[in-house]
This record gives structure tokens, sequence and C-alpha cells, in this order.
């Protein structure tokens, strides 16, 4: 089986990327690989929607010509720039002599300033349409959702909502469908890509999701450019998209840390004895063990941070500053958090921690706790102290 | 004159220059932007926008 047919003459022709562990570049960890999604139009008149990875170009031209004769295409709906979309486009392309590329402006100058080769392109707007004979397809850009160039494509006559990388998970599976997937993998996979991809575009997002319900469109599928297919109820991806663009979270505390010699691992666990007998729940990652990617999810729905490093050249660890380099650039609303660690002599760990976090515009809703080397015993129970009177804030707050 | 940068893409309005594609004349300030002048590049509203 090289496609699947997911709507009346509307084919999968996507394919299955098992292998990636790292996407673009190393940014985004894909444990579970991902997939990149192209959906072919039969009609009197044939579009495909959205090619595919360079490297699977001709993976997918087999999986058309399965369906039917690349060069009957009449139109190829380019969605998104990005290179996991286009990137076999142009090999696609010298297969469908009449084919027109659609897509925004913005798309044809960024498809251009990618491969430097003429297509025949046609640059739609919002409300535009192109009628395929019995079925038809409208546009709505979607910029900065999640590139400057992003569009959505939306069949009326299938209630099918094409929107690319929104609503996307990284997910390769055999199967196509959430309803034939384990929902909880699914919606691990769908938090992940929104608070690593999409978390600091939420007023974006907010906007687009009302322009969509104003422009009362009828959708009973949402088919993504990455992973499996929304059918059983697509309201629900939805909902949760509102949720998180609205930075709704739970009274959970996410506490991320860096050591050298274990000082403050042994105040992170103190402090996380003292959240969870405070009564919140809470999570502990140790930066260098875990994965940041996985940290950005478990942070997406917390309320509050607690960030911690031992103090090396008057400053924190390298990798912790990293992550909270990463975490500024996804700006994260109505958080509260607090810093602590431990040092040898000067210090410096908790106070340029705690100026990452204000620059980033999260309340330091608690004083740092540092410790010289290893907590004594009352430096013990100030640990403990210090966590759960953060938990306490973190309930009441 | 004041320039305001967009806090979802980066994109920096400057008055000297205004914003043809968008009917905006060269010298008009920030402040005198219609209200539902969105940035050129991402869409975002004049909101997102802070001083640079």
């Amino acid at each position: 089986m090289k496609t699947q047919l997911i709507k009346k003459d509307i084919y999968w022709t996507g394919v299955i990327d098992w292998s990636v562990r790292n996407f673009h570049g190393h940014t985004y960890t894909t444990g579970r690989g991902t997939t990149y999604n192209s959906y072919l139009i039969l009609d009197e008149r044939i579009a495909l929607v959205d090619t595919v990875y360079g490297p699977f170009a001709s993976e997918l031209i087999e999986n058309i010509r399965a369906v039917c004769d690349p060069a009957r295409i009449d139109y190829i709906i380019a969605n998104h720039v990005e290179t996991d979309h286009s990137g076999a486009l142009p090999a696609v392309l010298k297969l469908c002599p009449k084919a027109k590329v659609v897509g925004t402006q913005k798309c044809r100058e960024g498809l251009y300033k990618h491969y430097y080769c003429d297509m025949d392109f046609q640059v739609v707007k919002t409300g535009d349409t192109i009628n395929l004979g019995k079925k038809t397809l409208t546009f709505i850009e979607a910029p900065m959702i999640h590139w400057p160039d992003s569009m959505f494509t939306y069949c009326p006559e299938e209630k099918l909502l094409m929107p690319n990388d929104a609503f996307g998970q990284h997910y390769a599976d055999a199967k196509r469908f959430d309803d034939e997937v384990p929902e909880g993998i699914l919606m691990d996979e769908a938090v992940k890509y929104y608070a690593n991809i999409l978390w600091p575009l939420g007023a974006l997002i907010l906007k687009k999701i009302e322009e969509l319900r104003k422009m009362d469109l009828y959708i009973d599928m949402i088919a993504p450019s990455h992973g499996i297919i929304w059918r059983r109820d697509p309201g629900k991806i939805v909902n949760a998209y509102v949720s998180w663009a609205k930075q709704e979270t739970i009274p959970r505390v996410v506490v991320v840390y860096e050591t050298m010699w274990g000082a403050t691992e042994r105040m992170a666990r103190l402090m996380v004895k003292g959240l969870m007998d405070a009564g919140v729940d809470a999570g502990l990652f140790d930066v260098n063990r875990a994965d940041r990617t996985e940290i950005v999810k478990e942070m997406l729905g917390a309320k509050a941070f607690m960030f911690g490093s031992s103090t090396h050249d008057n400053d924190m660890l390298p990798n912790i500053a990293g992550f909270l380099e990463a975490l500024k650039g996804l700006k994260p609303k109505n958080r509260m958090a607090c810093a602590f660690g431990s040092f040898g002599w000067g210090g410096g760990a908790v106070s340029n921690i705690e100026n990452i976090i204000a620059g980033s515009g999260i309340e330091i809703s608690q004083p740092a706790f540092a410790c010289k080397y290893m907590p004594d015993k009352e430096e013990t129970v100030r640990c403990y102290e210090f966590g759960r009177a953060f938990g306490e804030k973190v309930l009441s707050g | 004159m004041q320039k305001y940068r967009c806090q979802v893409c980066n994109y920096v309005y400057d008055p000297v220059l205004g914003d043809p594609d968008g009917n905006i004349k060269p010298g008009t300030p920030f402040d005198k932007l219609p209200d539902n002048w969105v940035c050129p590049l991402c869409g975002a509203g004049k909101e997102e926008f802070e001083k640079v």
C-alpha cells in the first residue's frame, strides 16, 4: 500500500520518515520519527497539496504514480516554503509540465530563494478559490503560523482542512488517523509539537482560529502536514490549541537544573520534596540528562518553573544557560519562577538566572536561594522550605 | 523618529520608510498608523510592537 484514500477521491501520498531523530538541525528531537504528508485530489482538474522533504522525492513520485500519471496534475498547492514540504517540489515539477504552483506571495518569494528555479506560480490570498470541477479549494493565509508564507487549504465539499504545519505532530506510524492510534501518544506528540514550535505564536493562533470560526467553515477532518490526521473529533485539537494559545496552565512546577558535583542536584531534590508536600504537582529534570524539547513539552501546561545551577566562572553552567536562552524565545506568559543553586566563593549563577527570567517576562515570585558548597543540616531544611513555600505560592496564585 | 519592532517576527517599522505596500506613506509615525494596520511580515497587530 503506497497511498491511502482519506476522502472521496483524495489520497494521502505522503511518506513516513521512520528514522529521523533530530528535526530541523538539532532543534527538535523526533523520538517517534515523523511523516511528511502530501495529498492528491482527483477531479476534472488534479491538485497535489504540498510535497515532501527532498530526500523522499522519489517515494512521493511513486506514490503519485500509484494514483495517476503526474503529468496530469494541474495544480500543486504550496502551503508552506519550508523544505520538509517543498524539497521534492522541483523534482515533481519536472514531471508535471502543465502544473501551476499555488501559494502566497511570500511563498513565491521564499521558494525562489530556496530553489532558484522558475515556476508557473499563481499567487492567492485569503478567500481565493480554485475550481477543480466537483470540488473547490479555498485558501486562507496564515502568516507566522508558523512562517510568513504559511497558508491553509480548505475543501468545502469534503469538509477538509489542510492547515500544513498547524495541528501536526512528529509521529511516524503505519496508521493515518487519530482513531487508529493510542490517544495518549498522539496528544503527547501534539503537545510537544505546539510547545516547541508554536508556543511564541499564541496571539496569532487565537486570531486565526477566531477568523476560521467567523468564516463558518464546516470541518470534519483536519489533515496536517506532519503525523496523524484528525477525524474522530477535529474540534478537540482546535480547542487544545485555544487553551495552549491562551497560556492556560495547571498548578504544576517544572524544576530544571544543571549540577557540577551534585550540590545543586541535592538542593533540587529537597525542593521537589517541599513542592510535593505543599500539594503541588512537580517534575524534576537534569538539563544534561533529559531532552530539551521534552522538558519544554512538560513546561507548556505548567504554572511555574524553578531553575537551578552551580556557579562556574562567576555564572551559571553553560547547558542551563543554553536552555534558558531557548526558553526565552518561546515567550512563556502568565508564569511564576524562582532560581536556586550552589556556589563556592563569589557566586553569580542565581542572579544571572534571575536576570534571564526577568528578561523573558516571567515573574520572579520568590527571591533566589543560594548555598555555599554542600547544604548543611540547616540549609537542607531551608531547601525543603524553599520548595514548600514556592509550591504554596503556586497553589494560591 | 522612533522605530518599533514586531515581537512576533522581528520586523522593524521605520517611520522614515513607512509601509508602502500597506499604503502607509514615508514619514508616518508609529502612533499615527491606523488601528487596523498589521505587521506587513507576519500579520500581528499594533499591540505586538515595542519600541526599538
